[in-house]
This record gives C-alpha cells, sequence and structure tokens, in this order.
C-alpha cells in the first residue's frame, strides 16, 4: 500500500560519481522491503516538469525522531536529477511510496548472490542484510564503467562473504563485466537465486547464467515511467505468464522486479507478435 | 483499504473554508463535485483509491477500452516537454468482457460513478462495444473516444472529420440503453471544432468531453530519431491548457445548454475555475495525476476556495459566467474587487 508525503531533506551527500539522499518519509519506510521504490516530485507545485522520478530504496531507519527515514541513490542524468542533486537541508520533496514488488526472499537457507551495475547495488544493501538475517550466504558482484560509477563497494564488503569487483576499465578490481565473473561465481557457491539491479543487457545475461545452473534470478529492472503508479501504461515489457502467454506488464506495479526467465529480454522495446493483443497485419 | 494522503498543496482543512454547493449536473447524472479523472490517466481508479477517496469525486472516467485485448505500442511510449508530457500508448487494454468483469464491477461494488470510455477501429466496433456496455451494471455514461492520435491511420480519427464522427455516434447512441448520456471525446486538431460538435450532437451525444491530446513529436537527440517508438504521440498537460479553455469557450458560445466535459492540463484549483468560467458543467484531471496521485481531491479543494473567494454560493452559477455580456449587471453582489484587478 503506497502512501503519499511530504519528506524534508535530511542529508545529501556525494558518494563517487553519485549523490545519496536522506529524506524523512513517515509510512514509507517503515513498510518498505528490499527492492520497493518511490517516485519524487521534481521542481516544486508550479514544475514545468511533471513527471515524477523513481529511485530504488537503497536504505531506511524506521525509528528514530524523524518517524521513519529512507535514503535514494542519485545519478545526475538530466534536468531533474540535476534539480534533486541540489536540494539542500529541510527542503520539502513529495514522496510517493513504498512502490513496486520487492525481491522475493528464499524460504529455506540457500547460498545468494547478489549483482549491481553502477548504482544498481543501491537496493542489494537491505536485501544483503535480509537475506543474511534468514542464515543465507550472500555472495556481490559489483561492476560499473569505471572505479567512480561504483556505489558503495566499502559497504557491501561488510554485508557480503565475499565481494568481487569488476570495472570495464580495470581501475578497480577485475577488468570486464559482472556477468563475466558471475559464472564461476555462482558454481563456486552453488548459488540458487541470483538477485540483479542495473542495465538490461546486464539483466538479460544475468537471467541467462541463472537458468543454465537452474537457478532462480530477480531482476529489478529500471524503465522509462510517468507515473510509478500503475495508471499511465508507458513502463510496460514483454513478459510471459505463467499460463504461457506473453502480456505486456507494468515495470511500476508488476515490476520493477521480475522473474529473469519471465521477461522476453530480446523483445522489451517491442511488442513481441505472439502477445496478448498484439496488432494484427492491417491493425493497429 | 487505508489510506493515507499529505497532499502538496493546501489540504481542504488547512484553515476553514466556507462550504458551497459543489454539485453538477451531467446531462442528467447527478455529481457531488465536478473534478473527474481523465481517461487514460486512472486506468480503472483500483491505483487511485490508495490516495483519495474515488467515491468523493465527481466520477472516474475509465480508461479507453476496446472490444479486444490490446497490447498497445512499442517503447519508448512517453516523452517529458516542457510543462506537459507526449504519450504513445496505444489504448493498451484488456478488452470489454475482462474489463467488465474486472474493472467495472470492481468501480460498482467500490461504489464510485463510472464514466466508461470506449474505442474502436470501426463503427461497427464502437457499435458491438455500446452494446456490451447496455447489459453492464455501473455505467453512470459513456464516453466516445473518436480523437486517439495514437493509431497508425490518421484516418482512423474519427473526431477529425464530421461525417465519421457522427456515424459512431449515432451507432452508440442506437445500440446503448436511451437514456444513457453518451459524450464525444473531440480532437483539438480541427479548424473547426464547432462543427465538429454540432456534427455529434445531432448525430445524438449528449454532450462532449474537450478535448483530447494534440498530436506532436520529439526528436531525440542523441539517436537524432524521433524518440517515442509510435513516432508521434499525444502532448497533454498545462502546455495546451489555453488550447482546451479556448476550445470549452467556442463551442459554449455555439451551443448555450451543450453539457461540457473540460479538460487539458488542469493541475489546481485556478486552472478548473478557468475550464468553468468559460462554460465546462464537469472537469477531467489528467495529466496532473502522474505528478500528483491526489490532485482531483486537491483540486476539488481549490476550486472551492476560489469560488468562494470570488463570492460564488454555487458551482453551477460559476458555470459559463466568463460569457456574461460586458455590461452585464454582477449576480453575485458582494465584493466584486477582483473584476478590476
Amino acid at each position: 500500500m503506497a502512501v503519499q508525503v511530504r519528506g524534508e531533506v535530511l542529508d545529501i551527500r556525494r558518494v563517487g560519481a553519485y549523490q545519496v539522499l536522506s529524506l524523512t518519509a513517515p509510512g514509507i519506510a517503515d513498510i518498505a522491503r528490499p527492492g520497493h521504490f518511490v517516485t519524487l516530485g521534481i521542481g516544486g507545485e508550479e514544475s514545468s516538469m511533471l513527471l515524477r522520478r523513481a529511485f530504488a530504496i537503497h536504505q531506511v531507519q524506521s525509528r528514530g525522531v524523524y518517524g521513519g527515514t529512507l535514503d535514494i541513490v542519485i545519478g545526475v542524468h538530466g534536468k531533474g536529477t540535476r534539480w534533486l542533486a541540489d536540494r539542500r537541508r529541510h527542503d520539502a520533496i513529495d514522496i510517493v511510496g513504498p512502490l513496486g514488488r520487492p525481491f522475493i526472499l528464499p524460504k529455506e537457507r540457500v547460498p545468494c548472490v547478489l549483482v549491481g551495475g553502477g548504482y544498481g547495488s543501491a537496493p542489494l544493501f537491505m536485501l544483503a542484510e535480509q537475506l543474511r538475517e534468514r542464515g543465507c550466504r550472500v555472495d556481490v558482484v559489483v561492476g560499473a564503467a569505471t572505479e567512480e560509477k561504483l556505489f558503495g563497494v566499502l559497504e557491501l564488503k561488510r554485508l557480503a562473504s565475499t565481494l568481487t569487483i569488476t570495472t570495464d576499465d580495470g581501475s578497480l578490481g577485475e577488468r570486464g563485466r559482472v556477468t563475466d565473473v558471475l559464472p564461476e561465481l555462482m558454481d563456486r557457491v552453488d548459488a540458487a537465486v541470483v538477485y540483479a539491479c542495473g542495465p538490461m543487457p546486464m539483466l538479460q545475461r544475468v537471467a541467462e547464467v541463472a537458468e543454465e545452473r537452474q537457478a532462480y534470478s530477480q531482476c529489478a529492472v529500471e524503465e522509462a515511467m510517468a507515473c510509478g503508479i500503475g495508471v499511465c501504461m508507458t513502463c510496460v515489457l514483454p513478459v510471459v505468464g505463467e499460463d504461457g502467454v506473453t502480456r505486456m506488464l507494468r515495470s511500476c506495479v508488476e515490476g520493477p522486479v521480475f522473474r529473469g526467465d519471465r521477461v522476453r529480454w530480446n523483445d522489451v522495446g517491442t511488442i513481441p507478435t505472439d502477445t496478448l493483443g498484439a496488432p494484427v497485419e492491417g491493425g493497429h | 483499504m487505508s489510506r493515507a494522503v499529505i497532499s502538496q498543496g493546501p489540504l481542504p482543512g488547512d484553515e476553514p473554508v466556507v462550504q458551497i454547493d459543489m454539485s453538477t449536473d451531467l446531462a442528467g447524472i447527478e455529481l457531488p463535485s465536478p473534478v473527474m479523472t481523465a481517461s487514460g490517466c486512472a486506468a480503472a481508479g483500483r491505483e487511485l483509491d490508495q490516495f483519495f477517496d474515488i467515491t468523493t469525486i465527481g466520477a472516474i472516467v475509465t480508461k479507453s477500452v476496446m472490444l479486444q485485448p490490446r497490447s498497445g505500442r512499442a517503447t519508448p511510449r512517453m516523452a517529458e516537454t516542457p510543462s506537459g508530457m507526449l504519450n504513445s500508448i496505444g489504448l493498451q487494454g484488456p478488452g470489454i468482457d475482462r474489463f467488465i468483469e474486472h474493472d467495472l464491477a470492481w468501480l460498482s461494488e467500490r461504489g464510485a460513478r463510472t464514466i466508461v470510455s470506449i474505442a474502436g477501429g470501426s463503427v461497427d466496433e464502437y457499435a458491438k462495444l455500446a452494446a456490451r456496455l447496455r447489459i453492464a451494471r455501473g455505467v453512470s455514461a459513456i464516453e466516445v473516444n473518436i480523437s486517439c492520435p495514437n493509431v497508425e491511420d490518421r484516418g482512423q480519427v474519427f473526431a477529425c472529420d464530421p461525417n465519421s464522427a457522427a456515424s459512431v455516434i449515432q451507432a452508440v447512441k442506437r445500440h446503448s440503453e436511451p437514456r444513457m448520456p453518451i459524450f464525444a471525446k473531440l480532437s483539438p486538431d480541427v479548424t473547426d471544432i464547432v462543427s465538429i460538435a454540432g456534427a455529434v450532437v445531432r448525430a445524438g451525444a449528449s454532450g462532449v468531453s474537450v478535448i483530447n491530446t494534440l498530436l506532436g513529436m520529439v526528436i531525440n537527440p542523441d539517436t537524432m530519431r524521433p524518440h517515442l517508438a509510435g513516432v508521434t504521440g499525444g502532448l497533454s498537460g498545462p502546455a495546451i491548457r489555453p488550447v482546451a479553455v479556448r476550445c470549452v469557450w467556442q463551442i459554449r458560445q455555439a451551443f448555450p445548454d451543450l453539457p461540457i466535459i473540460g479538460m487539458g492540463g488542469i493541475r489546481s484549483g485556478m486552472d478548473a475555475l478557468e475550464f468553468i468560467l468559460a462554460g465546462a458543467n464537469a472537469l477531467s484531471v489528467g495529466t496532473a495525476v502522474f505528478h500528483d496521485p491526489s490532485a482531483p481531491v486537491r483540486i476539488h479543494a481549490e476550486l472551492q476556495r476560489a469560488l468562494v473567494d470570488r463570492g460564488f454560493s454555487s458551482l453551477s452559477e460559476a458555470i459559463s459566467y466568463a460569457h456574461r455580456p460586458k455590461d452585464a449587471i454582477p449576480e453575485v453582489d458582494d465584493e466584486l474587487d477582483f473584476i478590476s484587478e
């Protein structure tokens, strides 16, 4: 159940190439689970930027004087994220959350591998903590183009049994992609579940690697959204249901976490011809 | 369902507000508030019910439903534009049967007034949709979307041609329950919207919904290609508001008694007031919901305050008030200072 609250900026700090924004979010922080996200209104009430920006919840503190606070990680890509990065302590921000379907946690104490691309590692911190509380072994792989674009390496080292780092340019850890090191790691720890958050090509490869090993994959996608609450239908991608039928599902309410083997990764950005309600010849 | 809303705008109850009669009559249906959702911006109400009690607003106008399930267009389907957005959804939806069974049943159970928006690829499809709705429970009115810009064939935009528009409305009228109010949703992308309004009224429409989105386009400077997978899309949001107000005004001038649902970039009570003064009997709030999911209730409260501040004792007094003769003796007698401001 999502709520809309007026949050207040408690702190904003630079971490590598990113900004970490701490906000009061009473009613959201207390019920947020790993993989949930929030949307933030941009530019105030008279803003010319109408669309809310979506962010994975990085950390929550559900108690304390502020009655629940949460952290999000911002990568500045455009005017909206620039506006957010320019917020200062005590500024008000309209927050809606917690949104989406979170990561599903295993019932048994199985080994889990967590994979983060760039600041896609943000939602993996809470996840790692909760998996460990359940007695699961947690190994983490994070990767980015450069060292600066990695997020939270030190903290993840503390949370994980092992942390593997990759960078495209070799500036930290192994040169290459997270998915280069993933197969060997999964084999070594006999992983039953792999959790991933990052760019689509990374998620696709993670899902493939998991499937090859008959492991589950839980992939948090990042799709462009307008509303974040399930009413605008812009953030859809083709997903196969339990009935074998492909539907265009909303990543905001039916995701952002999908089973990797259900998403038709090669067809993202298209309407596969066998999708329910797909255009027919001469139709729309 | 529990809900908690802390709106970013002034909350009803921030300070004591004089309550006035905000009800409106829409072609025979009595609504407690003129503020409704806009088709395509509220799905079928369920998601917004988390943020406010959907039974308190005028009505939920559901996303245009077609006869069959429909996947919609490929992504990207959306682009943010200055004070607006471009969308190219392509009428993704479950089809009328599942809609009636799943969505309409829920709305009816929930006690929400529901205006069902329908869209078809042919006159016959509209007729079949109307026939299906005739035997469904919980329909307050039908909004006939003859103006969705997101179809491959612009010739299918019935609202761009008076004869096509009239054929669709005639078919819907013929297959609907005789007293069912029928609103034709019109496109602003025409030379003379008044003539289209005239055509649908003669064909039996109870009223008109104005306006649908404007056809627009964005080029992505990185890919140097059209940003939307569907190439063109519908422009909505505050950017189009003056166009919408103009359309309401022109239709009201031509048809003094025609029920009009006004929409297009309504984001605040003051925006809503413009539409009311221009002649709208009710309002749909669309894109603003993406920015603020509790916008409909906030706008209702802000509109009420704006009306009280201007000395109106009911909403209905303010409808079409901008059309009064220049030398008209004001009907509201206390404090009209705002006129000289």
